[in-house]
């Protein structure tokens, strides 16, 4: 058994010990649940330290039949991407659990029940980032949904069951659109010498053009609904209004890069062809993503609304990235999914917190939060710049990467991106004057600044956002080889500089 | 040996037990009806084995035997817990899926 | 060109200060702002040794580089987080720590009973450090991280008494407006990167005379641009008066001395695309003249000090980007009028400060009056600086204005007529409001407040201001001695010493017409304020009422962008909501719609769902038949 499985394997593990623990012991169920969710950030962090960054190739592969009538396969590899991926999500689970030590307790169910849920999902994110085998990624992408419909439904907040209930219907919906895909490439594959599902073999078929096109479109569109795409987005706001701060962090932060991996991962490799047909329309797309979110986010009263837009926004420039196909867009794009893990991790807890202590949603019933809570102020502030993409912090490396590798090849795309970052100072510096500034109200004046738990929770994230700023070569030497497999594979080179030296 | 007239028999016993079965209310009727609808099916079993001269038929009227009685057991079990609870052995009264 | 270790610390030292009294909190209100004054002093320690390392190298080997780490590195992109101390950063750089420290020591005395003051130096900290990589960035790129880290220092300054909205919106608006110009530059870098594939100064300049002519002028408009943001030129200027609302030595150092000041850096730095560019030289002249003048009329009719004194650093910048403007010969003039203006500038907004000060931060010049008297330390200061800023000889300005004047002429035709002719309006108009700032604080009558008790600050105020006075008498005498500055950066800007053979007018007579016009400003302005009313009239000219609006600036921006762009927000989440959730929203009701009218049929009688198993037994059978027919 390879270590990628048992990191898989462990969060389930710890799902079943907190299963056989007494129901009414919240507190030892929080604490194992912590305690296995640290460990498997060990083991992934063990994981990493084994890994060989020079190396374009799939590591630490495993596989066994599964279901050997269709030649399915339970088969594991990582890649620099899947790595940096599962790195982020064994970081960030740990710290949603401790943010968010109390936001099971309201729920329609027991603490116990929010975190089986909670570790199981884990086990299927580091399983989705972790499969080779495309039928494994689709149950695990599907079987995803059914935990966050729980949590949203069971522990959110407001309107949560017709939430719980529009994100499902939205994934599934999509789903369904690549399973038919999934189908198809396997009976292409069964012409072509052996049915198979392992996406190397996948990626060597050769698909007729209209072929090509349809299968991509199955692909993408379930992919640009997960990581929502406009106009496929209207779900993502309605989910975060709803859902805890925990598992917004987790929905935005991991679930929906799952559609933003699955571009790179499958769109690209499987139908090189029909990306090269596609791309145009989906630049557009992102661009008017990156456009339209940010102005949405500027309208809305509501402070996880405005989160949610704000990403929409931002998974319009990942999307700008990976199909300005070039090696700066491809690479600022995967950095950059890492970046908004962390960057919305910090803006959906820090919000987290002044709701659960305001007792309201409404930025407008915010202010003054500078004076009386600090700490909060600052993480939120802090938060805010990694949204707009501060120099200092990573989120910027990331963007101007991305804008940086779309010019050469879009450049009206990159120049209405680059216009987006005005907008992104407006709609987080309103948002900051509304909730940090002014005058103190006397409803925010008895507000309480972090305590030692949360500020133990929220500053990893701050020094993950500021060390990579500074200093992103570590993650970037890892991104690096699996976007020059990909952009061989798809056949493509960077543009060459006009002016030689 | 005519079987026709065994099959025509085996049709008006199961017409009998359909219709019974859409227009009585009782539930003990109903039951009956759908009792008789399974022994037309055995007949026109039966006779079919007798025709083509094999054991085939005769066993399937066994099986169509046993699962009527189990269907039995348990129909007669439910009629009886409906009965307590609605003090009415009506199948009418009992519509509660519909909502 | 040598190595050098000790770079790094320039930066470091200050950004380590800023951080460790931001997270120590409030253990460190005891001395957080000593530290803070000994850290920003021990960095211009730091750069008075390298500059004199320079000096004891030759012309090309002055320049010191210190390589830090690899930041990015991807695909044919590598930018290293490296640093170049070179002629034009090592002037930056004293300015910057030497004013900064001045003002750190100030503001000890001026921030005393401000609750918060420790945060105050860390932001002042955060700011040296974010400015000096700004001007030590060895590449467009690690130039723009400080270019963004001043802007969010000035943001985090502008908003320091942020519990007063107008000072939050104030600080707002400073971040948006830069942030336009920050579109600029990252275009520009984009632009740089897809032309020559590198991003620094060495890299571009050395490949920049290949480039097309088109390529090289979009660059030198985005860089305009990013200029104009930063430091408050036409049309992104509005912000700058607003600025004003953070505290006084704020203004001095950041919206007065240095952060504004780097357009006029970004574009000398750039010399090799500007250079190579007539387009994108002419159109930086135009935004150099416009805002001189845009500045000064403004100028003309601010009652509030501090927004008069604004829009005099707006005239000023503007004297400097026309200068940068006018070719090699104009970059050291404009590094030279940078420097006297840092001096003069930073000493009267000190001035300013230190009158509020004593005035219950009073800022409104018609209360003010006859302040002289009880403040003659202030007003002394204040004064040498006046005459510095109208050009007085042997007064700092004259050597550096007047040099912007006569190269102004120098450039020939028509447009030196114009450019020229400009910058002379503009030193008359210069003269005028600053003879109004004069004539309204420190002479005159009394108009004092009822609760106004004047009285001169203490020494450790004072001290900074008596420096820069200094600094505002003799820094133009001592850059211009023998050319020194223009010496000093020949190997950056590569003046070729082709001095024009034809000069317009003698320098004499461009001196002397500046100073006539002076003459007649200050003149003018003396006879106008003779009596000075306390509530400023209502019934004046046309003119006067768009001035004291920033000539309508503020209104246009929210008629073409404000507005429209709310309109649009609010548009676009309706059309949201209905629009794009409603067809969601739709797919989901047809669904529901047919199932409510299948739905009739489960009735829940057991008979009617056998009647329908029978028809439908029946429908089966008969289809069977039919296709075995």
């Amino acid at each position: 058994m390879s270590i990628l499985t048992t990191l898989q394997l462990l969060p389930l593990f710890g799902a079943v010990v907190i299963a056989v623990l007494p129901v009414r012991n919240a507190k030892l169920i929080k604490q194992v649940a912590l305690g296995f969710s640290l460990l498997v950030a060990v083991v992934s962090i063990i994981m990493a330290l084994g890994f060989e960054s020079n190396s374009g190739a799939l590591q630490f592969v495993e596989s066994r039949a599964w279901i050997s009538a269709f030649n399915i396969n339970y088969a594991v590899g990582i890649d620099g991407m899947a790595l940096a991926l599962i790195l982020m999500t064994t970081i960030l689970v740990p710290i949603v659990f401790l943010a968010g030590w109390n936001e099971s307790e309201n729920g329609r169910w027991s603490v116990k029940t929010f975190y089986i849920l909670l570790l199981i999902l884990e086990t299927m994110m580091i399983g989705v980032f972790a499969a080779t085998d495309v039928f494994l990624f689709y149950v695990i992408f599907e079987a995803m949904l059914l935990p966050v419909y729980f949590l949203i439904g069971g522990y959110g907040f407001g309107d949560r069951a017709a939430a719980a209930m529009k994100f499902l219907l939205y994934s599934l919906f999509g789903g369904l659109l690549m399973l038919a895909a999934v189908i198809g490439l396997y009976i292409i594959s069964t012409n072509q010498g052996g049915g198979t599902f392992d996406i190397t073999k996948l990626s060597e078929l050769t698909i007729d053009t209209a072929t090509q096109n349809w299968l991509f479109l199955g692909f993408f569109i379930a992919f640009a609904i997960k990581a929502p795409l406009w106009p496929f987005h209207t779900w993502l706001p309605t989910a975060a209004k709803s859902a805890t701060a925990g598992t917004s962090t987790l929905l935005l932060g991991v679930l929906d890069k799952v559609g933003t991996y699955g571009m790179i991962r499958f769109c690209m490799s499987f139908f090189p062809d029909a990306t090269k047909t596609f791309t145009p329309a989906i630049i557009t797309l992102a661009v008017i993503s990156i456009l339209y979110g940010a102005f949405l986010a500027i309208g809305q009263k509501d402070i996880n609304s405005l989160i949610a837009f704000t990403s929409i926004s931002h998974f319009g420039f990942i999307t700008l990235g990976i199909f300005a196909l070039t090696s700066q867009g491809l690479t600022g794009a995967i950095f950059y999914m890492v970046n908004h893990g962390f960057s919305t991790a910090a803006l959906f807890l820090t919000a987290g917190w002044m709701i659960k202590r305001r007792g309201s949603t409404q930025i407008s019933d915010f202010g003054g939060l500078q004076r009386v809570t600090p700490v909060l102020a600052w993480s939120f502030f802090l938060a805010g710049m990694s949204a707009l993409a501060l120099p200092g912090l990573s989120s910027f490396v990331s963007e101007f990467l991305v804008l940086l590798g779309s010019f050469a090849k879009y450049p009206v795309a990159a120049i209405l991106g680059t216009t987006g970052i005005i907008l992104a100072a407006l709609y987080v510096l309103i948002a900051v004057q509304k909730s940090l500034h002014g005058e103190t109200p006397s409803s925010s004046a008895g507000m309480v600044d972090l305590n030692l738990r949360e500020k133990i929770a929220i500053a990893p994230v701050i020094l993950v956002l500021v060390f990579l700023g500074f200093y992103p070569k570590p993650v970037l030497n890892v991104i690096n080889p699996t976007t020059q497999s990909v952009m061989t594979h798809a056949g493509v080179s960077d543009p060459v500089a006009k002016v030689a030296k | 040996m005519d079987i026709s007239n065994y099959i025509y028999l085996s049709a008006l016993l199961f017409t009998i037990g359909a219709i019974g079965v859409v227009v009585r209310r009782n539930a003990i009727v109903v039951f009956m009806c759908v009792e008789l609808m399974l022994n037309a099916a055995n007949l026109a079993f039966v006779t079919f084995s007798r025709v083509h001269g094999n054991l085939d038929g005769q066993v399937a009227s066994f099986f169509t035997m046993v699962v009527a009685a189990c269907e039995v057991v348990v129909g007669l079990a439910i009629i009886v817990t409906i009965y307590r609870s609605r003090r009415s052995a009506s199948v009418d009264d009992a519509s509660l899926l519909k909502r | 060109m040598v190595t050098s270790s000790n770079l790094v610390f320039l930066i470091a030292l200050p950004l380590f200060s800023a951080g460790l009294l931001l997270l120590l909190g409030r253990i460190a209100d005891k001395w957080g702002h000593i530290f803070a004054t000994l850290i920003s002093a021990s960095v211009f320690v730091i750069g008075l040794i390298e500059f004199f390392a320079m000096q004891g190298r030759d012309g090309e080997a002055r320049a010191a580089t210190q390589k830090i780490f690899e930041w990015i590195s991807v695909g044919s992109f590598h930018v290293d987080a490296s640093l170049l101390l070179d002629q034009l950063s090592i002037c930056f750089v004293l300015l910057i720590s030497g004013v900064g420290t001045l003002i750190h020591i100030y503001s000890i005395a001026y921030m005393s009973h401000d609750h918060d003051r420790r945060r105050f130096f860390a932001y002042l900290n955060l700011f040296i450090a974010a400015m000096l990589l700004l001007v030590l960035g060895d590449s467009y790129l690690n130039l723009y991280v400080g270019w963004e880290g001043v802007g969010l220092a000035s943001y985090l300054l502008i908003g320091f008494w942020n519990q007063k909205p107008a000072y939050a919106t104030a600080a707002k608006k400073a971040f948006v407006a830069n942030r336009v110009g920050d579109v600029g530059l990252s275009l520009a870098i984009m632009i740089a990167f897809t032309q020559f594939g590198t991003v620094t100064f060495a890299g571009v300049k050395e490949s920049a005379s290949g480039a097309s002519a088109g390529a090289l002028t979009a660059i030198g408009a985005m860089l305009l641009l990013a200029a104009a943001g930063k430091s408050a030129q036409f049309p992104l200027q509005s912000w700058l008066g607003d600025a004003m609302a953070g505290p006084t030595p704020v203004s001095a150092l950041i919206h007065a001395a240095t952060m504004v000041t780097a357009g006029v850096y970004l574009i000398t730095r750039s010399n090799f695309i500007f250079d190579a560019s007539p387009t994108a030289q002419l159109m930086v002249v135009c935004v150099g003249a416009i805002t001189l003048l845009f500045g000064a009329l403004i100028g003309t009719a601010k009652d509030d000090i501090k927004k008069a004194l604004a829009a005099s650093t707006m005239s000023q910048i503007g004297y400097m980007i026309l200068a940068t403007g006018l070719g090699p010969v104009g970059y050291a003039f404009a590094i030279m009028h940078l420097l006297t203006h840092g001096f003069f500038k930073a000493g009267m907004f000190l001035g300013a400060g230190s009158v509020m000060h004593g005035m219950n931060d009073e800022v409104n010049m018609r209360r003010y009056g006859a302040i002289g008297k009880v403040m003659p330390i202030t007003a002394a200061t204040f004064g040498l600086g006046y005459l510095a800023i109208l050009g007085v000889p042997p007064f700092a300005g004259f050597y550096s204005k007047d040099k912007i004047i006569e190269t102004a002429f120098n450039a020939g035709g028509t447009e030196g007529i114009l450019l020229g002719g400009a910058t002379l309006l503009g030193a008359a108009i210069t003269a005028f409001y600053m003879t109004r700032v004069i004539v309204l604080t420190f002479t005159g009558t009394k108009r004092w407040d009822e609760n106004a008790h004047p009285h001169e600050s203490p020494f450790l105020m004072w001290a900074p201001m008596a420096v820069l006075a200094v600094g505002s008498v003799a820094s133009g005498f001592l850059l211009s001695s023998g050319s020194a500055l223009v010496n000093w950066l020949q190997p950056v800007v590569n003046e070729h010493h082709e001095h024009h053979a034809e000069e317009f007018l003698p320098p004499m007579v461009v001196s002397a017409m500046a100073l006539a016009v002076v003459a007649l400003g200050v003149a003018f302005a003396v006879l106008k304020y003779r009596t000075v009313p306390i509530v400023a009239p209502e019934n004046v000219s046309a003119f006067t009422k768009a001035a004291r609006k920033d000539l309508y600036q503020d209104s246009f921006n929210e008629a073409v962008f404000m507005r429209p762009g709310q309109k649009l927000t609010s548009g676009l989440v309706r059309t949201d909501n209905k629009v794009i959730d409603g067809l969601v929203r739709m797919v989901g009701w047809v669904i529901q719609t047919c199932a409510s009218s299948l739905r009739i049929i489960q009735n829940g009688y057991v008979r009617s769902y056998a009647l329908i198993m029978v028809f439908g037994v029946l429908a089966l059978v008969t289809a069977v038949w039919m296709v075995t027919l």
